[in-house]
């Protein structure tokens, strides 16, 4: 019955080293082709697997080096088209792999979808029919609950009140439409729209700016650990590891071509960048020094500067400090199991805006203290991300961008000079939205809201 | 008790929505009875006298398109008509005409008279004749059995209705007429769930006695207009309105007398409509307005009463008076009618299904108020609907349900069947999700093939309308073909309009989407063969203008239409399915819908609902109830 393409990530997240997204639906192989380069999947066979890369159509950055399935109606699971993509495993490759395809034409499938439509598509025989109503019930409804689980209460205020604001608009319009004569307000203009449009719109656009570092909390904070050689970075990494269980992403040849690897500290999940880097440079003579960690600070969040105790100051340091400006560091004095050449009082002047811990990482100290800064620093909101009303939830994320998208178009319409009526038909399309994600699609409210803000008569 | 004759179609009462009905099924070819209380009042306007405005105005375009009478009759009657939101889109447009009441009635009983296969008589209808859930006709007071195979009830607001004015209340229909008792206890007993509604209606002044002076005029439009597309002849003596306020001092006096007001006493019982309030109510409500708008509509041609728009109340005599005395313009103006507040009973709409027909007794078919709306042109757009399909049922035809993107009145249709109402129903273009698509100026292009299949339309109004439709479509295709070059008259003219200049040559239906371009600009640049009537240059400008929107739309449609066509029995046994949560079960069991869009609609109904009842209907494994 439904024409429309859903998609998901079928396997569990951040377990195993693959992961599979999955569509299913008319457009699943033009959705794919899209976005894949390597063989015409136009014209792959059916059941045939596919090597290549996804490619952002309109960055044209490389996504994902993936392997993708090809099956094609009816012989598949809900005898519809359905494109699988495998990708690698981890929290990171995985989301981009499904934003990217719902960026390009895929809908969210509901909970159990796939099982619904392999049911109603007669994949699935009868004797099963109340299995599968389960199934719907009870995914449909863990699924809302923890929608609102998820959903913090914040976001949901603030979509709440964006709602409303849309809403009293609205209301405003319709007032001039169905009582023409109604002189008790003055007539909602189109600049007057331009603007409360404009205002939501630029609070959505926000809202999704949040929710990237949302994905930061998702994905874990970039994480980047700089110093001179022989401090003890790759001890601070395997100290972190092993404490906490690191997860290991590979993801040669991609984007970055760097390791990074996933630790949760007391409920931050860090992304530690470029740890290959530092093992490798670690154990050989180290060239590259500043030059390397400025690339990595690009991609950092959070930045462990380790210092030596057992070493003078130096210039190199004093550059790292310098490179690190305006980002959130702990500084880290490690190998205090050395008699101190260090000059603390410097160290403690240049870090007087950040976090210090004193480490001896070979004797297992301070690693707690390190720990308690990161978490701190976080819980603290020190670190943006700590702070933030943010949208983690990649449904809430996806409607986000519909609302917003139909702000736009409303937008678009005022500047073509549209009628108000005409240009309304977005904006009302854009509060329906948000209220798939707070649950309230009660169609009324807007003829409620029309009755209690105006007097009407006539 | 004597037999007086057999029918196809019987229709109680000839308001706004019985004329239609008996019109309709009469037209239609069934021999059709229609029985009113007082032969005088045909087609009477109890409340304002005005037909259309928005929305409502798009209802009164689409019964004439489904070959209704309102439209017709309105262009024959009105003392001055308007075209309302014309700053606003062409969605939005919408036409009202101040009716001369009694000419209004006149005409339409001249229309029932001479409608060949219709009968109009005098009488009150007291029971229905009902065997094994089938309704076989009526039994007037008279003792008169009348058998038909259909029967339409359009009692309006006379159904157990009572009058109140102050602390007085007696039992009456509109402007003190017989209640019908009898009927509504009737339909009681025979298990139907009414509620009780009340609405209201304001003074009417002696017109001599109003000081003008004192008022803002608000004259009707100088272009001639007409609701319905087959007029031709229009009527150009137009009588304004007038429009003054209400002040400090009326709401002082009402602060004052709220007591006695029969709503807040605590007399009424029935629940008001919010859109329509009393001057109390607004008082109370918005009480730092410091005014209220009033308008003085004239009745007629032929008298002095002023009807007091916006004044509507039921506070006593005496208050009312000294209402009146504080507006300006009023001060000294004889009150020829006292408003008062009328109770009612009505039918609880969702016992109805999409054609009108009630779910308990088939062949029995409701219409108007008494299906909790309010308003002559929603009264009038269930009224042809229901007419439509008792004259179906009664020659063994199709019934006719209009669906949510082919008109208001489907809109109007579906929201009462499905959702029921709590208050008296008002149609407002916010009901309807494709406002773009309902146009009062498209009426006629989303309607008349359906009237003509039923045989409402004539074949010449038919042909007529084909003519319209191709060159409609033809003169779309030239406009995509043509170019426009950025000529320095073409340039010059962009420049006069206020839009920027054309940098390259474009397709004429593209420089027609420019805002500042009109279809009259451009025909100056590309005439077409022959001078086009307005009315398809109309169509044009809009369709090409707003394409986009339009589209955008028709996607929207096309996905309602999914579901739509998944049609789900009638007596599907809800208890049967397992999974449905309780609330959504109990409320599928009251509406019973007929198709899965009409569920999704219902409030209390939710995604999961949906879901698990599409898995039983493609499934195929349904349990009936058995039709006992």
């Amino acid at each position: 019955m439904d024409t429309d393409t859903i998609a998901a990530i079928s396997t569990p997240i951040g377990e195993g080293a693959i992961s599979i997204v999955r569509m299913s639906g008319p457009d699943s192989i033009e959705i794919a082709s899209k976005v894949f380069k390597g063989k015409n999947l136009k014209e792959a066979a059916s059941h045939t697997i596919h090597y290549g890369k996804l490619i952002h159509p309109e960055t044209k950055e490389t996504v994902e080096e993936v392997m993708v399935t090809v099956m094609k109606s009816p012989k598949t699971f809900t005898r519809e088209d359905i494109v699988e993509i495998n990708c690698h495993g981890g929290f990171v490759s995985v989301n981009r792999v499904l934003e990217l395809i719902l960026e390009n034409g895929a809908r969210l499938a509901e909970p159990g979808e796939f099982t619904k439509r392999a049911f109603l598509n007669g994949r699935i025989d009868l004797s099963q029919a109340e299995a599968v109503i389960d199934l719907i019930r009870a995914k449909t409804d863990r699924a809302m609950n923890m929608a609102l689980k998820q959903m913090d209460g914040r976001l949901s205020r603030l979509i709440q009140s964006l709602r409303q604001k849309l809403l009293e608009t609205l209301a405003h319009v319709e007032v001039n439409i169905d009582y023409p004569e109604y002189d008790d307000v003055e007539e909602m203009t189109l600049e007057v729209m331009k603007t409360k449009t404009n205002q939501v719109h630029e609070e959505i656009e926000q809202l999704l700016q949040t929710a990237r570092q949302g994905k930061i909390l998702r994905e874990g904070i970039g994480t980047a650990i700089i110093g001179r050689p022989n401090v003890g970075k790759s001890s601070l990494l395997n100290a972190l590891a092993h404490e906490n269980k690191a997860i290991v992403t590979d993801i040669p040849g991609t984007t970055r071509d760097v390791i990074e690897e996933y630790v949760n500290v007391r409920g931050v999940p860090l992304r530690l960048i470029d740890t290959a880097g530092i093992r490798e440079t670690e154990d050989i003579v180290e060239k590259i020094g500043v030059e390397r960690s400025r690339k990595v600070l690009k991609e950092a969040d959070l930045v462990l500067l380790v210092l030596n105790y057992g070493d003078e100051w130096t210039e190199e340091d004093e550059n790292l400090f310098k490179a690190v400006e305006g980002m959130d560091v702990i500084v880290i004095v490690n190998k205090t199991d050395l008699p101190r050449k260090i000059n603390m009082d410097q160290v403690k002047e240049r870090s007087k805006q950040y976090s210090l811990v004193t480490t001896s990482l070979i004797q297992e100290k301070g690693i707690d203290e390190l720990e308690q800064a990161i978490a701190d620093l976080f819980f603290e909101g020190d670190l943006d991300a700590g702070d933030l009303t943010y949208v983690s939830n990649v449904r809430h994320i996806q409607l986000l961008k519909e609302a917003k998208q139909s702000l736009g178009d409303a937008i678009s319409g005022i500047e073509a000079g549209m009628p108000i009526d005409v240009v309304q038909i977005d904006v009302t399309r854009a509060w329906e939205i948000l209220g798939e994600i707070v649950g309230d699609t009660v169609s009324d409210s807007l003829i409620d809201q029309l009755f209690s803000q105006f007097c009407l008569g006539k | 008790m004597y037999d007086a004759g057999q029918y196809d179609v019987i229709v109680i009462g000839a308001g706004h929505a019985g004329c239609e009905a008996g019109l309709a099924a009469a037209r239609m070819g069934a021999k059709t009875l229609m029985l009113t209380l007082n032969l005088d009042l045909v087609a009477f306007m109890p409340c304002n006298p005005s037909i259309g405005g928005p929305a409502k105005g798009v209802v009164v375009r689409e019964i004439d398109a489904l070959g209704g009478e309102m439209g017709k009759n309105i262009d024959k009657t009105h003392i001055q008509m308007r075209m309302l939101n014309t700053s606003k889109g062409p969605a939005v447009r919408a036409l009202r005409a101040q009716a001369d009441k009694v000419l209004y009635q006149q005409e339409m009983k001249k229309t029932l008279e001479n409608q060949e296969n219709l009968t109009l008589r005098q009488g009150m209808v007291d029971r229905l004749i009902v065997e094994d859930g089938v309704c076989k006709g009526v039994i007037t007071e008279t003792k008169a059995a009348y058998y038909a195979q259909s029967v339409v009830i359009t009692t309006g607001t006379f159904m157990r209705g009572k009058v109140l004015i102050g602390d007085i209340e007696y039992e009456s229909g509109p402007n003190n007429q017989r209640p019908s008792v009898k009927l509504s206890e009737h339909l009681e007993e025979l298990g139907f769930e009414l509620i009780r509604f009340k609405t209201g209606t304001p003074p009417r002044v002696n017109s001599h006695t109003i000081d003008y002076s004192k008022t803002e005029i608000q004259p009707g439009d100088d272009e001639p207009r007409a609701f319905s597309y087959e007029t031709t002849e229009f009527i150009t003596d137009q009588i304004p309105c007038w429009l003054t306020y209400t002040g400090e001092f009326t709401h002082k006096i009402i602060d004052e007398n709220l007591h006695r007001s029969s709503m807040y006493s605590g007399m009424v019982k029935g629940t008001g409509p919010r859109y329509c309030p009393s001057i109390e109510d607004k008082v109370v409500r918005f009480h730092d307005k410091p005014r209220h708008q009033i308008f003085l509509e004239p009745e007629g041609r032929n008298t002095d009463e002023v009807y007091v728009q916006g004044l509507s109340t039921s506070m006593p005599e005496d208050i009312q008076k000294r209402l009146l005395e504080t507006i300006p313009g009023l001060e000294k103006a004889e009150l020829m009618r006292a408003g008062y507040a009328i109770e009612y009973d009505a039918i609880v709409p969702t016992q109805l299904w999409p054609t009108l027909e009630t779910k308990k007794i088939k062949g029995l078919y409701t219409a108007g108020q008494i299906n909790g709306t309010s308003g002559y042109e929603e009264a009038a757009g269930q009224g042809i609907m229901a007419g439509i399909n008792a004259a179906a049922k009664a020659l063994d035809k199709e019934p006719v349900i209009l669906d949510r993107s082919q008109a208001y009145i489907g809109v109007l249709i579906d929201d009462l069947v499905t959702k029921g109402t709590n208050e008296p129903y008002r149609l407002l273009t916010s009901r309807a999700e494709y406002r773009l698509l309902l146009r009062h100026d498209n009426a006629d292009l989303r309607l008349t093939d359906i009237g003509y299949q039923i045989g409402l339309i004539s074949e010449e109004r038919y042909r007529i309308f084909q003519e319209k439709k191709q060159l409609i479509e033809e003169e779309k295709k030239r406009l995509d073909k043509v170019i426009i070059k950025p000529t320095e008259k073409v340039q010059t003219m962009l420049k006069d309009a206020g839009g920027a200049s054309l940098k390259e040559a474009v397709r004429a239906n593209d420089f027609l989407k420019r805002p500042e371009i009109t279809y009259e600009m451009l025909k100056t640049l590309t005439p077409p063969e022959q001078q086009l009537p307005a009315d398809v240059e109309e169509q044009v400008e809009i369709q090409v203008k707003y394409e986009g929107y339009i589209k955008k739309s028709l996607q929207q449609v096309e996905r309602m239409k999914k579901m739509e066509d998944k049609k789900i029995p009638s007596d599907l046994d809800y208890d049967a399915i397992q999974g449905l949560a309780t609330e959504a079960k109990e409320k599928l069991k009251k509406v019973r819908p007929l198709s899965v869009g009409q569920a999704s609609r219902i409030s209390g109904v939710n995604p999961s609902d949906i879901s698990i009842l599409l898995v039983y209907l493609e499934q195929g494994k349904i349990a009936r109830v058995s039709s006992s």
